[in-house]
C-alpha cells in the first residue's frame, strides 16, 4: 500500500531518532540505512529500497537535512551504474555490486566515449571477442571522469563487426584492478585533469559480468545517458555544507568527498559564473558603462529566462500536461549563456583578462571562467547534437541520410 | 505558478480555433486594403462569441473578471494569427488607462461601450519629444484644453474617441498622465499614417484646443504612467511570442515539404539547426512574456523589470524568426504572395513600439535589484 508524506514523514523520523549518530562510523551507518530502506528509498523493496514514488522524496530529504544525516553515496558515476543494473542487471549483479555502490567503498567509471566515437558513441570501436569464458577487451576510451580511483567501469565495446553498428555493441562491468586496464591523465586547456585515457590491452571481463545479451550494449548505454541527463544536477548534492552540524562522521565524509568531488571544481566556471556578474559589475565600475551594460542584460535575460522555462516545464510536468518543447532546451540555454557570461567578464576585466592565477582577478576564478567554458557546448552531448534532437524529436524535422547502415566493418571511420 | 490551469487552457483553444475560421491570411490580405482595415463584424462576434471584449474588466463593468493571465493568452492567440483589429489599442491599452485611473463614472460611461466591441478608444502616447524615451512627453494640457500632434498613434484612424497621455498645465514640473477627449469630437483631426505593417493601423492625430477631462479625479501619483507602461509592454510581448511561433511552425512546414538536391530541405543541418536555435530562443521568450502577466496577475512589485525583460526577449525573438523564416523560405519568402512578409511586418514595427531591446535592456539594469531579490 503507498504511503502518504505525513506517514513517511513520521516512519523516517523515528527511524533516524532512534539510529542517527553523528559519530557512528560511515560504513557501518550507510549498511544500516541500506538494510532499512532509507538510503534509496524510490528502489524496489527487494533492493535496498521502499518502492516510494518520487514525489515523496523531498520530504525524505527534508528530514535527513532536518538533522544534517549523512545518506547513503551518491556521488558522481556510482548511480549511473546502480540505476543500469537495476534496469538491465541480473540478480546476481545485483547482489554483487547495488550494496558497495551505496556504501561508498567501491567506486565507478563510465567507459563510453572513444577518441574515435565521440558524438557518434555507436561508432565504437574497443573489441570485446569470447575466448573460452571470457571476454577480451582491447581498445581505448577517453574523457574517463574519476578513472584513476575506480573500481569498475561501465564499458560500451563491440563484440560483432559484421553486422550494422548499433546491433553488434554490447555491455561489460570492467573491473580496473587487473593487469591489461592502463589510465593516464588527460590534461584539459585549463590546466586541470579531470579526466583520463583508459587503454585495454587484453584486459578480462568474466562472462558473468556482461549486462544483458550480445548487442543489448546500446539500448543499455541509453539507459545510462537517461540517467546521466536526468541527474546531471545532482552530482553534487552530497557537497552541500555540514557546517551546522558536528561529529567524526562528517570528517569521514568529507574525506570521500575530497577524492569524489574533485575533478568537478571547476564546472561552476564552465557554466560562466552568472552569479559573479553584478557583484562584479559593481565593483568595476561596469555598471555603469552603456556598452557593458547591454552586454550584462543580454546575458541576465537569457538566464533568467532559461531559469524560468525550466520551472515552466516543471509545472506544467507537476499538473499532468504533456511535455513541451521547454524540457529539452536547457542544455542548449546553458551554452549560450555560458559564452555570453564569458564575453561579458571579459568585457568588464579588460585588459587583466589577460592574467591569471592566484594573483589575478577573483583569485584566477574570472582567468578560469574565461578557459572553461568551450567545455560545455562540448560535454554531455555537443551542441550540435542537440540541435539535431530538438529539431527532429520536437519540432518533427527530417534526419539527414545516413551513410553507416551497412555492416559497421565496411563503414568509413577516424 | 507557471503552469496554465486546464480553463486557460481550454480559453486559449478555443479563440484558436475561432481566429483560424474568422482570420485567415486571405481574410486579412482583404483587410489591409480595406480603408478602415479591420472587420468590425468578426470583432463583435468574438466579444459575443468568446466573451474576451473585456477578459480583465471587472464584471460590474460588463468583463469576465479574469486575470491578465488570460487576458495575454487572448493577446497571444492574435499575434499568432495576425488578427487585424484595434483590440490591443482599445481593448487592452485604453482599458488599462482607465481601469488604473478612471473615476468609476468614467469606468462605467466607457467600459461597457468598450468591452462590447461598440465603441473604439485609444491611447495616443507618442509625440515629437519622447519618440525615444517615452517618459519626455512635453504636451501639456491647460484648462482642460489641449493643443499638439499625436503620432504612431494605433488606429488612431478609426478610434471613437482618445485617451491622450499630456501633462498638467497646472503643474510646474512634466508627470505624464491621461486624458480623455469627447467622443467623435470633431475638432481632432485623425489622419491615417502610411504603415510597413498594414494590418495594424497607424494615424497622425491633430489636437487644436480640443476640450478633454482628466481620467480621475485624484491628483496622479507618478507611478500611474509607468504602470501603464509596463501593462503594455508586457501585453505586447505577449502578442509577439504569439507570432514568433507561427513563423516557426510555418518555417518547420515548409522545410519538411520543400525538395532540394533530391532531399528535404528540413534534413539539412543549416535549416534544423536554425530551427532548433529559434525554438529556443522563443520558448524563453514565452517564458518571460508568461511570467510578467503572472507578476500582474499577482501584483507583484518586480512587474516593471519583468515587463522589460519579456519586451526585450520578445523583440529578439520575433525578428529573429521573421528573418530566419525568410531565410529558410528562401526566395518564395520574399514574395508578396507568401505570407512570411505579413508577420516580419508586424514583428518589425513590435519591435520599435513601446520600447526597443537596448531600451528595454538599460531599465531592466536600473531596476535589477527587483530581479535579484526574488
Amino acid at each position: 500500500m503507498e504511503m502518504n508524506e505525513a506517514q513517511v514523514r513520521n516512519e523516517l523520523r523515528s527511524f533516524l531518532e532512534s539510529n542517527w549518530d553523528p559519530n557512528a562510523d560511515l560504513l557501518a551507518w550507510r549498511n544500516k540505512l541500506i538494510d532499512a530502506g532509507w538510503g534509496m528509498p524510490s528502489w524496489p523493496d527487494r533492493w535496498y529500497g521502499r518502492n516510494m514514488p518520487q514525489h515523496l522524496q523531498s520530504v525524505v530529504a527534508e528530514e535527513f537535512a532536518r538533522i544534517g544525516a549523512v545518506s547513503v553515496a551518491r556521488t558522481g558515476i556510482r548511480l549511473l551504474a546502480a540505476e543500469t543494473l537495476l534496469a538491465h542487471g541480473n540478480d546476481a549483479q545485483r547482489e554483487r555490486y547495488l550494496r558497495k555502490i551505496l556504501t561508498g567503498e567501491e567506486t565507478w567509471c563510465q567507459l563510453f566515449s572513444e577518441p574515435g566515437s565521440g558524438s557518434d558513441l555507436a561508432g565504437s570501436t574497443t573489441k570485446a571477442e569470447l575466448v573460452d569464458d571470457e571476454w577480451i577487451i582491447n581498445g581505448q576510451k577517453v574523457w574517463t571522469t574519476s578513472a584513476h580511483h575506480a573500481d569498475f567501469g561501465l564499458l560500451l565495446a563491440r563484440h560483432d563487426w559484421d553486422i550494422p553498428k548499433h546491433q553488434g555493441l554490447s555491455y561489460f562491468i570492467l573491473n580496473f584492478r587487473q593487469k591489461g586496464v592502463d589510465v593516464h591523465p588527460l590534461r584539459q586547456m585549463n590546466g586541470h585533469a579531470s579526466f583520463n585515457q583508459v587503454f585495454f590491452n587484453d584486459a578480462k571481463v568474466p562472462r558473468s559480468d556482461q549486462i544483458g545479451a550480445n548487442g543489448d550494449g546500446w539500448q543499455i548505454a541509453m539507459t545510462t545517458l537517461m540517467h546521466e541527463r536526468r541527474n546531471a544536477g545532482n552530482i553534487f548534492v552530497e557537497a552541500r555544507r555540514r557546517d551546522d552540524f558536528q561529529g567524526s562522521i562528517y570528517e569521514q565524509e568529507a574525506e570521500e568527498n575530497k577524492i569524489l568531488l574533485e575533478p568537478y571544481t571547476w564546472y561552476p566556471q564552465r557554466a560562466g559564473r552568472v552569479d559573479l556578474v553584478l557583484p562584479r559589475a559593481r565593483a568595476t565600475g561596469a555598471i555603469s558603462d552603456p556598452v557593458a551594460r547591454q552586454e550584462i542584460a543580454k546575458l541576465l535575460i537569457m538566464s533568467r529566462c532559461a531559469e524560468w522555462t525550466a520551472l515552466r516545464a516543471r509545472a506544467a510536468q507537476q499538473q499532468g500536461q504533456p511535455q513541451g518543447p521547454e524540457g529539452s532546451l536547457g542544455k542548449l540555454a546553458g551554452s549560450n549563456i555560458a559564452r555570453q557570461a564569458s564575453k561579458v567578464h571579459t568585457l568588464m576585466t579588460g585588459v587583466d583578462a589577460m592574467t591569471s592565477g592566484d594573483d589575478s582577478p577573483e583569485a584566477g576564478v574570472i582567468a578560469e571562467i574565461l578557459l572553461s567554458v568551450p567545455a560545455i557546448s562540448i560535454a554531455g552531448g555537443t551542441d550540435e547534437i542537440q540541435r539535431n534532437i530538438i529539431s527532429e524529436r520536437v519540432l518533427g524535422m527530417q534526419k539527414e541520410p545516413r551513410s553507416d547502415t551497412g555492416p559497421f566493418k565496411d563503414v568509413r571511420k577516424n | 505558478m507557471f503552469a496554465f490551469t486546464d480553463e486557460q487552457l481550454q480559453l486559449r483553444e478555443s479563440i484558436r480555433r475561432f481566429l483560424t475560421d474568422h482570420a485567415t491570411t486571405s481574410r486579412t490580405r482583404e483587410l489591409m486594403d480595406d480603408q478602415e482595415g479591420f472587420d468590425r463584424q468578426t470583432y463583435k462576434r468574438l466579444f459575443d462569441e468568446l466573451g474576451i471584449g473585456g477578459i480583465h474588466v471587472p464584471e460590474e463593468y460588463g468583463g469576465a473578471g479574469l486575470s491578465y493571465v488570460e487576458l495575454c493568452i487572448a493577446v497571444e492567440e492574435m499575434g499568432h494569427a495576425l488578427y487585424p483589429s484595434p483590440y490591443l489599442s482599445s481593448n487592452v491599452l485604453a482599458v488599462n488607462a482607465l481601469l488604473f485611473a478612471g473615476t468609476s463614472e468614467q469606468k462605467a460611461e466607457l467600459l461597457p461601450a468598450i468591452t462590447s466591441g461598440d465603441k473604439i478608444v485609444t491611447v495616443a502616447l507618442y509625440e515629437e519629444s519622447n519618440r525615444s524615451n517615452i517618459e519626455d512627453v512635453t504636451q501639456r494640457v491647460i484648462d482642460n484644453s489641449l493643443t499638439g500632434v499625436k503620432t504612431t498613434v494605433t488606429d488612431g484612424n478609426i478610434a471613437d474617441q482618445f485617451v491622450v497621455v499630456a501633462n498638467d498645465g497646472s503643474k510646474e514640473s512634466n508627470s505624464p498622465c491621461f486624458w480623455l477627449t469627447r467622443a467623435n469630437d470633431p475638432s481632432i483631426t485623425q489622419s491615417a499614417t502610411t504603415a510597413i505593417d498594414t494590418t495594424r493601423r497607424i494615424a497622425t492625430v491633430s489636437f487644436e484646443n480640443v476640450k478633454v477631462e482628466r481620467l480621475g479625479d485624484r491628483e496622479s501619483d507618478d507611478d500611474e504612467f509607468e504602470r501603464f507602461m509596463s501593462f503594455a509592454v508586457v501585453a505586447l510581448a505577449n502578442e509577439m511570442v504569439g507570432g514568433a511561433q507561427r513563423l516557426l511552425d510555418s518555417s518547420v512546414d515548409y522545410a519538411n515539404t520543400r525538395v532540394q538536391f533530391g532531399r528535404p530541405i528540413s534534413s539539412m543541418q543549416a535549416i534544423k539547426h536554425k530551427c532548433a536555435d529559434l525554438l529556443l530562443e522563443i520558448e524563453l521568450a514565452k517564458s518571460a512574456a508568461y511570467l510578467a502577466a503572472q507578476a500582474i496577475a499577482t501584483n507583484d512589485p518586480a512587474v516593471p523589470a519583468y515587463a522589460s525583460v519579456a519586451k526585450a526577449a520578445a523583440n529578439d525573438a520575433y525578428m529573429r524568426a521573421a528573418n530566419d523564416a525568410i531565410q529558410i523560405h528562401g526566395g518564395i519568402g520574399f514574395t508578396w504572395d507568401n505570407d512570411t512578409h505579413l508577420w516580419f511586418k508586424r514583428a518589425k514595427s513590435s519591435q520599435v513600439w513601446l520600447g526597443t531591446s537596448e531600451t528595454h535592456r538599460e531599465r531592466l539594469l536600473d531596476q535589477i535589484e527587483l530581479l535579484e531579490t526574488d
